[in-house]
């Protein structure tokens, strides 16, 4: 059943390619439209998702996750920067490149507001139907479907089907959504804070059911949240974002096991831990993260960052490998001979 | 991998709720929830001052189009020696007007007039006021802003002056007065079509809609006409009150229909100078704008309710 992508020697390849994706915002004000500054919300960013992995993406809000989210799927588009999708180019000519109608195929999205995302005006059946139908499938095929779905997601399609969207609860209109973003039968699913506002009970039935879809459908999940405890539960890798960088991207486990970075070790520090004895004492981080209107050079994290020195301000931090191969880091700390004190020296490097 | 905090809770959730069994023959009979619009119907029929309304404004549509078979008398007909009767006078029900026509059968005919030159503008403002604010609202930028700065400029004239302005520079006549209303109107329901565009626009579902590959135009007549034309159309009902009340102004000042055509602007105008000598008689074609006015206003209150059908 397997549709995860595997290269000759059976590991998996990656399915979705971002290369230093930017977007920036242009702030006016005034009545005469004065340029008031630049929000960075994604800054050359690059990572690649496996098929078949989840990726977690964490960070506080404003720092650039939903943006990113949008950014794939082309609902905004980029300053700079390419997104490939099984090795093709997204919006570019053919024979290197896919077309948008198909990457829109290809890729879904489930977003936060479960009640927004749903036109009051449609059936629940009409509304999951509305991507196939637009996709060229028969309308009579794609109700079918629309039923088959909604049995799938846990809701019955005989009480269900003929319905409108204020009429079920939050956690249902979330599984509708889930049902129709499911509906193009899609590779790739970005969930944008999909849980997020739904309490912690129907949370975790959500949860389960995407980690049963899954499963069964081979999807591969780009899950975007601000709760960490989620993103573990979920996740195979997990990406950190701060003010609209890659901080710090790696495996789970490395990640929550044994972090590097400064900041997602505050995060971390103001998980709330169910577990008593791992609770800590530690303040977590203090004060808002710093506009991203026309950043400072260097580490965006300085200002809140207890390690930071002089060459904090000067270098602007790059992705360095840290433990494991595949667990990269942004912080001067981690490069070796970086400048800083706590960096490990330069011989050790070459050693 | 564990889930600290949600997989904690009593309920064992994973597995417990099995997805039903899915069967196509059962699915097919899931038609049974009303459709939106019956839902409206059965909702503006409980609402009994709306049908009372209706019921009324349906009884005078019916006696303006079936007017010369139930009109007592003919319309233009007058008798010199039988001017300003009161109402309840014999033969005449309503009294008879200055040149000693039957009112009742003018009222009747009037409302052929005045319906048509209340309802013709608004819908030809509908129809071109909402596409321009639609397009105006989806489009966005440099294309909202020329519309709606363009519509912004007839704002600045009181909606009376605008239409007098525009009848009187056209010339007198009810194709020109309605040409005139038409005018009038476009801008409000242009300025309601395109902001309640913009704020459909922001709604997830119309991202979504774009992030399934749907085109503009597919967004458009799925997503946005529908969310967008019901409150329109309800700012819509509201405005063929206030454009009966001006066609008759345009009526009373020369504008619209001539004598001795009926129309109760027109009406009103010719019988004001006997509003001393026969006060009951000179009321009447005002009492008519002010029913038919007042049952539209209520049918789009009563309508507006039943559309929000998520209350």
């Amino acid at each position: 059943m397997s549709t995860h992508a595997r290269d000759t020697n059976d590991n998996p390849r990656p399915i979705l390619e971002v290369r230093e994706l930017r977007k920036y915002f242009p702030l006016s004000s005034g009545i005469f439209n004065q340029r008031a500054g630049t929000v960075h919300a994604v800054d050359d960013i690059s990572f690649s998702v496996m098929a078949g992995e989840t990726l977690g993406i964490v960070g506080e809000s404003g720092c650039g996750k939903s943006t990113t989210a949008r950014l794939l799927m082309r609902l905004i588009e980029p300053d700079a920067g390419r997104v490939l999708l099984d090795g093709k180019g997204i919006a570019e000519p053919a024979p290197t490149g896919m077309a948008i109608g198909e990457v829109r195929r290809q890729m879904q999205m489930v977003f936060q507001d479960s009640f927004a995302s749903l036109n009051p005006r449609l059936t629940i059946e009409d509304s999951i139907a509305f991507g196939p139908v637009v996709h060229g499938l028969p309308r009579r095929q794609a109700k079918a479907r629309a039923r088959e779905l909604l049995a799938r997601v846990g809701l019955a399609p005989e009480r269900y089907a003929a319905r409108y969207p204020h009429e079920l609860s939050g956690g249902q209109r979330q599984r509708i959504n889930i049902a129709r973003a499911l509906a193009l039968e899609p590779r790739v699913v970005i969930l944008d804070e999909a849980v997020s506002a739904l309490d912690k009970s129907v949370e975790a039935q959500v949860l389960n059911l995407l980690l049963d879809l899954k499963q069964e459908f081979g999807l591969t999940y780009l899950f975007i949240s601000h709760d960490l405890n989620v993103v573990r539960y979920v996740s195979d890798r997990v990406m950190v974002m701060y003010l609209g960088k890659i901080a710090e991207i790696g495996p789970v486990e490395a990640i929550f096991g044994g972090t590097a970075h400064p900041y997602t070790k505050a995060l971390l520090s103001a998980m709330p831990s169910m577990d008593p004895a791992r609770r800590t004492q530690k303040p977590p981080l203090t004060g808002d993260p710093p506009s991203p209107i026309d950043p400072a050079p260097g580490c965006r994290f300085r200002t809140r960052c207890p390690y930071a020195e002089d060459v904090c301000a000067r270098l602007d931090p790059q992705l360095v490998t840290a433990g494991s191969p595949d667990h990269r880091v942004a912080c001067e700390i981690l490069r070796p001979a970086s400048g800083h004190s706590l960096a490990a020296p330069a011989i050790a490097h070459a050693a | 991998m564990s889930m600290p905090s949600p997989a904690t809770n009593e309920l064992d959730l994973r597995g417990t709720a099995p997805a039903p069994v899915f069967d196509p023959a059962k699915a097919l009979v899931a038609q049974a929830t009303r459709g939106y619009w019956r839902t409206v119907l059965a909702r503006l029929l409980r609402d009994k001052v709306t049908v009372a309304c209706a019921l009324l404004l349906l009884a005078i549509v019916l006696l303006a189009v079936f007017a010369p078979l139930l009109a007592p008398a003919d319309p233009f007909k007058g008798s010199i020696m039988q001017r300003l009767l009161p109402i309840g006078s014999e033969g005449f029900l309503l009294g008879t007007d200055e040149l000693g026509r039957d009112m009742l059968t003018r009222l009747i005919y009037g409302g052929r007039l005045s319906l048509v030159m209340g309802i013709t503008p608004v819908i030809n403002a509908l129809l071109i006021g909402a596409f321009l604010g639609i397009v105006g609202g989806f489009m966005g930028g440099t294309v909202n802003t020329l519309i709606m700065r363009t519509i912004d400029v007839f704002y600045a004239f009181p909606s009376v002056l605008l239409a007098v302005a525009i009848s009187g520079a056209l010339g007198a006549g009810i194709f020109n007065a309605m040409v005139a209303l038409t005018v009038v109107f476009i801008p409000p329901v242009a300025r309601v079509a395109e902001s309640v565009t913009t704020q459909v626009m922001s709604l997830d579902f119309v991202e979504a809609a774009r992030a399934s590959g749907a085109s503009n135009f597919t967004i458009i007549r799925v997503h946005i006409l529908g969310n967008v034309l019901g409150p329109v159309f309800i700012y819509a009902t509201s405005l063929i009150s206030v454009s009966m009340i001006l066609a008759s102004g345009l009526s009373f000042l020369g504008l619209g229909t001539k004598p001795p055509e009926p129309e109760w602007g027109l009406m009103l105008n010719t019988l004001r100078t006997a509003i001393y000598l026969n006060p009951g008689v000179a009321a009447l074609p005002g009492a008519m704008i002010f029913m038919v006015s007042i049952c539209f206003n209520m049918m789009s209150d009563g309508l507006r309710a039943a559309m929000d059908v998520t209350q």
